[in-house]
């Protein structure tokens, strides 16, 4: 079912040794080689070998390890290997590869230093440079934070180059001319006399050679198929229903199954009645497992109304029974010594600033939210005597290998993670609960294939959520402007409760993400702190579609909004005034410049807002109007600016800057993940949908290229989404609304 | 508590909805009588044996195969599922199998292929709508069926039309503007 096809002994694979990338990260040097994941038989490598490229007489394989669930990274990665590689990458074979140490994600940890993105100083960049290490010392394969790009910036391009001009070597030694006198042309070797050789007939040839590793990478100026605007790869199978996603997978001998949890997760069950369950039409059996039961039948439909038969008590929830208690909990952490965590940013004395009482002191307020993804959580295991075979879309493929093994007592190398296309994660598939329950089956099941499918309804109740958080702003403004601002911020902690779940350590120290979003902005005020205080775990909580910045950008952007109109000062000079960093003020001045910006009001029952906010190194800043009419307020446009770095395909671009700010505008508005009884109270798509097309603005889109290195797009979109509404809202109406979603407070059109 | 009306009174279901989801709930039952069915699937006839409330959706995944055709929701509240059933789009998740006899049913698989698609299907292609894709069957099912009532449907019967189809990616401005661009390959015919 693996695109890989069997290696033949006449293919011949190109690594890529991690060299020298120039553009805009420095040098890399990875010291320790890296075993190569497909060819047990390969040469010692002599620096470290990265496959990325299998050329074979009877086609060109790109491995793209890096999984795609939605955000185009399939097509990006193909489009770095082939812009230096020289071939259209509509005719290669793209596979994500088998997970494997090899493609560890360089850049994934790279903005968890404590530097903020804009901060470009040696210590600051030798810091991010470092993050390398653990990523690669703890085989951390992940697709995330928006990192694709990043990391695979120069790797792929470097892969491309290599596979290249060993090819070209191959033919210069059959052929007995120089290498520099011959030249590529969409998949094919161009001699001196103009005869052209396909790379595939290459192939025996190049496998006898060492990879030349000595390249140079294209200057952008002669792209050729990157910086254009590009036709997705996996757009005509999409638009046709002929792409297969984890859920469409159909193997000879598979059953179906899917499982009962406890919505209030680690309660466990108390009590359980299988009887009308096992008697249900086409289900085959009930399988109790760990924390959870498991319906076994002859198709999703019959599981599904096996497990609507399951008579469960729940045992009691380790988490406060409700949404207000878990609120309470959260208000009581909040500038308590006790639960303090960090404190990133202090600039100034802040405590001296607001001796004499704070002008603005108000408290904000963001729910839980699911992710939600438009595919539910589904995994197919095969598990035989001596290999386990999982396919699933994942967005943390070695992870998933290793809990096989530990859980199956095979060696990792029997586990073979099939990764496949996603419909949709936002974060979803940074976890695998529902991996595990269908290993625990299919090792129940040994020899039989299971595909587990979770309803929508376990899906939604059992979404690790996005952190509610509370936070507490205070400011005061001094002759037209802000000069001091007091953030605090509460929160359960995310990542340690993630890393549990994934490796079951206990992550010492303190959560970044309680703050990240705010004590990293790029503004200088006199007196500016951020602290972040750490609430009791609560609901088991994970990273969801810009992590911190997804709340952290509602708090502080409305925070600085509501100090600059105490200030009286125009809500985007102001913005610009304090910004300190060149990349930023210019995305700033952009989007100022998009909508013709004359200040906030529009006119009676109009009104605009802007919203900034830099996550994973991208300033993105947003405009939004809005009209209130008689039935409640009206999405009219979004200007949105945005610089990362550079543009490799800008259709692509739009459309993850368009959907993450429309994700940021419907979650703001719309939705909410509430308990009640220790359980979410929204368990299908009646909530918690974000927008549907009725509510959709209009949204214009600018790409900035003046940052130094290249970002990714897939988050940075979200977070000003949500502040820039907020703060229209109160340009047309004069309400301060300091809770999301916001439609507890206001309708909407 | 508006937005769910709304859409609710656009959803095509043969289900009626009156807006109550906790209606859409599938009652469980232990015992289901099997029974037969005979209809087509793109033109194709099939006949199956199964469960008499089993979901047309089920049926044309578990059943036939035919796996274009996505659960969502499973209560008629995302639209993943939508096919056409003599015609008109219908969430699949809501035709039981005790409806199937006789039917006409058109997947995602019978609009059109990847050699010859349909020209909604080539529109979404030229305006690269999908990002995950997986709600792209339904919104192309269901805005295939908009064209065919109304030739060149304005933004407001667009919305109107498309507003019971769910995308998490928020592809939206795209799916408008492919069906716009859609108007005129049909059209041009």
């Amino acid at each position: 079912m693996g695109k890989l096809r069997t290696l033949t002994r006449r293919t011949f694979l190109i690594g890529s040794a991690a060299i020298a990338g120039g553009v805009a990260f420095g040098t890399y040097l990875v010291k320790r080689s890296i075993p190569n994941p497909l060819l047990d038989d390969l040469q010692d490598g002599e620096a470290a070998i990265t496959p990325y490229i299998k050329i074979a007489p009877d086609g060109i394989t790109l491995i793209t390890p890096r999984a795609d669930m939605g955000q185009g990274a399939y097509s990006i990665q193909a489009l770095l290997i082939a812009e230096e590689l020289d071939i259209d990458p509509a005719t290669t074979t793209i596979t994500p590869g088998a997970p494997d140490p090899a493609y560890y994600n360089a850049a994934v940890l790279a903005e968890g230093v404590p530097f903020p993105a804009y901060d470009r100083s040696t210590m600051a960049e030798t810091a991010r440079a470092f993050m390398s290490i653990p990523a690669k010392l703890f085989e951390v394969q992940i697709t995330g934070g928006s990192s694709t790009v990043p990391d695979s910036y120069d790797k792929l391009r470097t892969a491309g180059a290599v596979a290249r001009e060993t090819l070209k070597e191959a033919a210069a030694r059959k052929l007995g001319v120089a290498r520099a006198d011959i030249s590529t042309k969409n998949g094919q070797v161009v001699l001196p006399d103009g005869t052209v050789i396909p790379y595939t007939d290459l192939a025996a040839d190049a496998a006898q050679l060492d990879p030349v590793t000595e390249v140079e990478l294209k200057p952008a100026t002669t792209w050729t198929r990157l910086g254009k605007p590009q036709q997705r790869l996996d757009m005509v199978a999409k638009c046709t229903g002929t792409e297969t996603y984890g859920i469409d997978l159909n193997v000879e001998g598979m059953v179906y199954a899917t499982v009962r949890a406890n919505p209030g997760i680690g309660g466990g069950i108390a009590r359980l009645n299988s009887d009308a369950a096992r008697t249900t039409a086409g289900v085959q059996q009930v399988l109790p497992i760990t924390s959870a039961v498991a319906v076994i039948a002859d198709n999703t439909w019959s599981a599904f109304q096996g497990a609507n038969a399951l008579d469960i008590t729940w045992g009691p929830a380790p988490f406060p029974e409700n949404s207000d208690r878990m609120f309470e909990a959260l208000e009581a952490a909040l500038g308590d010594d006790d639960a303090f965590d960090h404190r990133q940013r202090d600039d100034g004395n802040i405590d001296a600033a607001l001796e004499r009482g704070a002008e603005i002191d108000v408290t904000y307020r963001v729910p839980y939210l699911p992710h939600a993804p438009m595919e539910p959580m589904n995994a197919l295991v095969h598990l035989t005597k001596d290999a386990c075979d999982i396919w699933i879309g994942t967005q943390i493929p070695l992870f998933i290998r290793k809990k096989a093994a530990s859980m199956t007592g095979l060696d990792e190398e029997q586990v073979h993670v099939h990764v496949q296309p996603m419909g949709g994660s936002f974060g979803h598939r940074l976890e695998m609960t529902h991996v595990e329950q269908a290993i625990e089956i299919a090792i129940e099941m040994r020899g039989t294939p299971v595909k587990l499918v979770w309803s929508r309804e376990e899906d939604m109740t059992h979404d690790y959520p996005r952190p509610a958080a509370v936070a507490r702003g205070r400011g005061r403004t001094d002759l037209g402007h802000v000069i001091s601002m007091d953030l605090s911020v509460a929160q359960s902690a995310m990542t340690p409760s993630w890393m549990h779940r994934l490796t079951g350590m206990t992550l010492p120290g303190p959560d970044a993400t309680i703050t990240t979003g705010s004590w990293d902005q790029p503004f200088a005020i006199p007196n500016y702190r951020v602290t972040g205080y750490r609430a009791p775990d609560m609901v088991p909580i994970s990273s969801w579609r810009s992590v911190g910045a997804s709340s952290n950008g509602f708090f502080h952007d409305c925070l600085l909004d509501e100090l600059i109109h105490a200030a009286g000062a125009d809500p985007l000079a102001e913005r610009i005034r304090l910004c300190m960093d060149d990349t930023s003020r210019k995305v700033l001045e952009a989007v100022g410049d998009m909508c013709g910006w004359d200040g906030p009001d529009l006119g009676y029952n109009h009104g605009r807002g802007v919203g900034f906010c830099m996550s994973f190194g991208v300033p993105c800043a947003q405009v939004v109007d809005v009209t209130q009419t008689e039935e409640g307020i009206r999405l009219d446009r979004v200007y949105v600016a945005v610089d990362v770095g550079d543009v490799l395909d800008p259709v692509n671009l739009e459309a993850q800057i368009t959907g993450g700010v429309l994700f940021g505008l419907g979650h703001a508005m719309n939705c909410e993940l509430t308990y009640a009884d220790h359980a979410p109270e929204q368990d299908n798509f009646y909530a918690n949908s974000g927008l549907r097309l009725y509510q959709v603005p209009e949204v214009k889109v600018k790409a900035l290229t003046n940052g130094t290195r290249i970002r990714g797009i897939g988050e940075p979109g979200v977070p000003p989404a949500a502040p820039a509404l907020a703060n229209a809202i109160f340009a047309a109406t004069r309400q301060r609304i300091r809770e999301l979603p916001l439609n507890r407070h206001t309708d909407f059109v | 508590m508006r937005a769910r009306n709304f859409f609710a009174l656009l959803t095509p279901s043969p289900t009626s909805m009156g807006g109550n989801v906790d209606y859409l709930r599938y009652k469980t039952k232990t015992e289901r009588p099997a029974m037969q069915a005979s209809f087509t699937v793109n033109g194709r006839p099939q006949q199956v044996d199964v469960p008499e409330d089993m979901p047309l959706l089920w049926v044309l995944r578990d059943i036939l195969g035919m796996t274009g055709t996505k659960y969502g929701c499973g209560i008629a509240q995302c639209g993943a599922c939508t096919v056409h059933l003599n015609g008109e789009a219908v969430r699949s998740c809501q035709v039981g199998a005790y409806d199937l006899e006789g039917a006409e049913i058109t997947t995602i698989e019978g609009l059109g292929t990847p050699d010859a698609p349909h020209p909604a299907q080539e529109a979404w292609i030229e305006m690269q709508v999908a990002q995950c894709g997986y709600c792209q069957s339904g919104q192309i099912m269901q805005a295939a069926a908009l064209l065919k009532d109304i030739p060149v449907p304005t933004d407001a019967e667009i919305d109107d039309a498309m507003s019971g189809n769910l995308c998490r990616c928020a592809s939206y401005p795209r799916i408008r503007a492919a069906i716009h661009l859609a108007t005129t390959k049909i059209g041009g015919r």
